[in-house]
């Protein structure tokens, strides 16, 4: 479990850098999690998000997931990912384990997306560790291409 | 350190220059545990496919190496994680069988099994009592 506890103490920085920036009047990342106790407050799995002209694509670093237990929902701009990640070899010895550094459990991540996303047409891969989930930007979020009209 | 130096004319020490260009690595984590028959070895490689990992074992030195390609599919907007390769390198201290060593990548995530070679097992002797 050391690898959450390393995570937890990533996290709690990060708290309290995005503080910092909000005492200089700074608007904190558009990413940040929502509030919310236990399980969500972890940062687990990581997240990177891209942009291109239609859609948004997020990646998480989920490696070792059981692909039935992932589950991916998206609420107008928050995508939430969750999941088990499964423990080692079920009895296995406390004394024989030489190195136990992979963590196991349960994860839910929240993540704030800049706008707003088409729930309907959002399509989640998981490969080799890796999720990836496509979300198409709503209409109504795509910039309007407004000709000019010359008098 | 010496090793590393090269000592020029004007007696002034430059550190070595690669012709190539420093590949970036990070260290995955780990699971290694004791089985009846040798070790298991697991792995966490997201993003490494099949034919981009090598595993090697040459004098008792375990070598866990992945290779890993970031496809961006568009402009990135928020930054958590950067796919690097992956290495890892575990002295075993038993004598491992190379011939059996068994391999599987799934879901990222490499199981090694490393059978312990015969002549370095434990052998029941019996003692007789004359």
């Amino acid at each position: 479990m050391a690898y959450w506890g390393t995570l937890n103490g990533m996290d709690a920085l990060r708290r309290e850098i995005d503080r910092a920036f909000e005492d200089f009047g700074l608007r904190t990342s558009p990413f940040r999690t929502a509030f919310l106790p236990g399980r969500t407050g972890r940062r687990y799995p990581l997240v990177n998000v891209y942009e291109d002209k239609d859609a948004l694509y997020a990646e998480a670093l989920t490696p070792g997931v059981n692909p039935e237990s992932l589950n991916v929902s998206v609420v107008r701009n928050t995508l939430t990912v969750s999941g088990e990640k499964q423990a080692t070899v079920n009895g296995v010895k406390a004394e024989a384990f030489h190195r136990n550094e992979r963590g196991a459990g349960q994860f839910t991540r929240t993540v704030e997306l800049p706008l707003e996303v088409d729930p309907s047409g959002v399509v989640a891969n998981y490969n080799d560790g890796i999720l990836r989930i496509t979300l198409p930007k709503a209409e109504e979020a795509k910039p309007q291409q407004i000709s000019v009209n010359v008098a | 350190m010496a090793e590393d130096m090269v000592a020029t004319s004007n007696d002034v020490q430059v550190s070595k220059e690669g012709t190539r260009a420093h590949e970036r690595y990070v260290v995955p984590p780990v699971d290694i545990y004791e089985t009846e028959h040798g070790l298991a070895v697991l792995a966490d490689l997201p993003g490494v496919a099949k034919q981009d990992l090598n595993i090697r074992v040459e004098d008792s030195v375990l070598t866990i190496q992945g290779k890993t390609t970031q496809e961006a599919p568009g402009t990135m907007r928020h930054r958590e994680y950067e796919l690097v390769n992956y290495f890892r390198q575990f002295e075993l201290s038993e004598k491992v069988d190379q011939g059996r060593i068994g391999a599987t990548l799934r879901h990222g995530v490499l199981t090694l099994d490393l059978p312990t070679a015969e002549e370095a097992k434990p052998r029941l002797i019996q003692v007789n009592v004359g």
